[in-house]
């Protein structure tokens, strides 16, 4: 009897009509594509993209070379300088991230007691020659500076789970 | 419109000697039909991409032109502009020919095809048998691709496919033979013909298993999905055109969809009727365009066999090799051979379209073609 459905079934052909009937509906539904430049997914505080150092509301910069980061970071890409500046403070002279070393895992943002190093959302850039990739301080104060608000925002929606 | 245009333009070049006239005539319904199919091949690329897309939610190219349409011209400038690189120690004249043997036979058997009554750029009475020598002759194309490589996933590629085209092509004639029993004739236009009357006088309906037997060896005949062992991009690369780029790659590209559409025209004429229409006889359409025979009604039909062959892509997964084998040898060809008795059976017996005013019809037409 299992012999005569199975050959019923095989030569009407009905387990391929059936799965032609699900492709066939599914031609119909609504599709999921997301128009990537016009269209964006939605994006977690917790997003880790692109370095930054930030500054105090005076303008002060917040790091204070205690070299945390550099310590914590698994892939060794930050080096930091440091020197004891004119007003005593200690302060770095150079901090360097290699973003060809650099894994993005978040350590150094976490790792940091003054909430200096972070990293943005910002996650399309590029680089156009060779050593570029080096994010020095100056450009990553500038990175800090220029999204300063929405790095604080998203610090703040963050902030509840820390 | 089209005979308007050729009786002008015959008028106009009157001083020319006659098989000039002729020469000149053929030449220009060859561009006819040239041209379009190469069009149509090129959007059914299109379509493919987009109907796939579709039936995996997504939405497909629409970034080249408005959405997307020209995205086919767009890939063929690239192909166009790409260097074509031919393999050292390869046999370069057979590397070269290959693409040509595989694009040739698919286009000239839309020499017989008819795209409405008469409407054929030669009406030859063995039209059926010149359709089967040309879509053999598809297959030597793969194979001296394959062999002309010198690679051995070329090779494998081309020797998977040979097996498999010779498996399909005689499931294949036998379904033809189940349309010549129906039809009496080899001529494609009486073919047509032999099926008007409305859609219950449609071959589909009295040679169902054939049908479908000689649309499902169709997909197999230009290796398409489910049985696309000859590219089998996950096993063996690309199969026989591994080792082509550039132009010589596009034109396998091109043979494989007109193929493709060649196969879908086929299906139509065959079994669906041709440029009949579906609605001939019934009350509602009479007089209306609805019930007229039109090219329109063939394009149609295509159009949908086309549709079947990019839903089959997106459905099925391939077939194992030894499957494929055992379904052309062991179940299509046994199948074609049971229904071509029952078929004449159904002749002896003067049942379904042989009953007595069905064969008056083919008699009928028989004599018609002596005179």
């Amino acid at each position: 009897m299992n012999k005569i459905t199975h050959f019923i079934k095989s030569y009407t052909l009905w387990e391929l009509l059936k799965g032609m009937n699900l492709t066939g509906r599914y031609l119909f539904k609504r599709k999921v594509t997301v128009q990537y430049p016009e269209e964006t997914t939605p994006m977690s505080p917790r997003f880790r993209g692109l370095h930054a150092l930030r500054r105090y509301a005076n303008g002060e910069e917040r790091c204070i070379a205690c070299k945390l980061c550099e310590a914590v970071c698994p892939a060794l890409a930050i080096t930091i300088d440091s020197e004891e500046r004119e007003d005593g403070t200690r302060r770095t002279t150079r901090y360097d991230i290699d973003l060809f070393k650099c894994i993005y895992c978040g350590f150094c943002e976490e790792a940091c007691p003054v909430d200096s190093i972070v990293e943005t959302h910002i996650f399309d850039y590029h680089f156009e020659n060779r050593g570029e990739q080096i994010m020095t301080k100056e450009k990553l104060l500038e990175i800090g500076d220029r999204y300063e608000a929405e790095i604080a925002a998203a610090r703040q929606a963050d902030a509840g789970y820390r | 419109m089209i005979d308007w245009l050729i009786n002008t333009s015959i008028e106009a070049w009157g001083w020319l000697p006659p098989g000039w006239q002729v020469f000149i005539e053929i030449v220009a319904k060859i561009i006819l039909i040239v041209l379009p199919m190469m069009l149509a091949v090129a959007y059914t690329t299109y379509a493919e991409r987009k109907i796939i897309s579709y039936i995996q939610v997504r939405i497909g190219p629409n970034r080249v032109g408005p959405r997307g349409w020209l995205q086919p011209i767009a890939d063929a400038v690239k192909l166009l502009f790409k260097e074509i690189v031919i393999p050292t120690r390869s046999s370069k004249f057979l590397f070269l020919a290959a693409p040509i043997l595989s694009i040739g036979p698919a286009l000239a058997a839309w020499a017989v095809i008819p795209f409405d009554r008469g409407m054929v750029l030669s009406n030859v009475d063995a039209g059926l048998i010149y359709i089967l020598a040309l879509t053999s002759i598809g297959v030597y194309g793969v194979i001296i691709a394959g062999w002309a490589s010198n690679s051995k996933y070329a090779m494998m590629g081309a020797l998977r496919s040979a097996a498999q085209i010779v498996a399909y092509e005689i499931a294949m004639g036998f379904a033809l033979v189940g349309v010549l029993m129906a039809s009496g004739s080899l001529n494609i236009g009486m073919i047509v013909e032999g099926q008007a009357g409305g859609l219950s006088q449609w071959f589909i309906w009295p040679l169902l298993p054939l049908f479908l037997v000689y649309f499902i060896s169709g997909v197999a005949e230009t290796n398409r999905a489910p049985f696309d062992v000859a590219e089998g991009e996950s096993e063996i690369v690309a199969g026989f055109h591994v080792e082509y780029s550039g132009m010589a790659f596009a034109v396998f590209f091109l043979a494989e969809y007109a193929n493709i559409i060649l196969i879908s025209a086929l299906t139509a004429t065959m079994f669906l009727g041709g440029w009949l229409s579906p609605f001939e006889g019934l009350g509602f359409a009479q007089g209306t365009w609805l019930a007229a025979t039109s090219m329109l009604w063939f394009f149609a039909k295509t159009a949908f066999f086309i549709f079947v062959f990019l839903w089959f892509r997106a459905t099925f997964p391939r077939y194992r090799y030894d499957q494929i084998m055992r379904l052309g040898w062991k179940v299509f060809i046994p199948v074609t051979i049971v229904w071509i008795f029952v078929e004449a059976v159904m002749v002896v017996a003067q049942v379904g379209p042989w009953a007595v005013e069905a064969a008056a019809k083919t008699a009928s037409i028989a004599s018609g073609a002596g005179v």
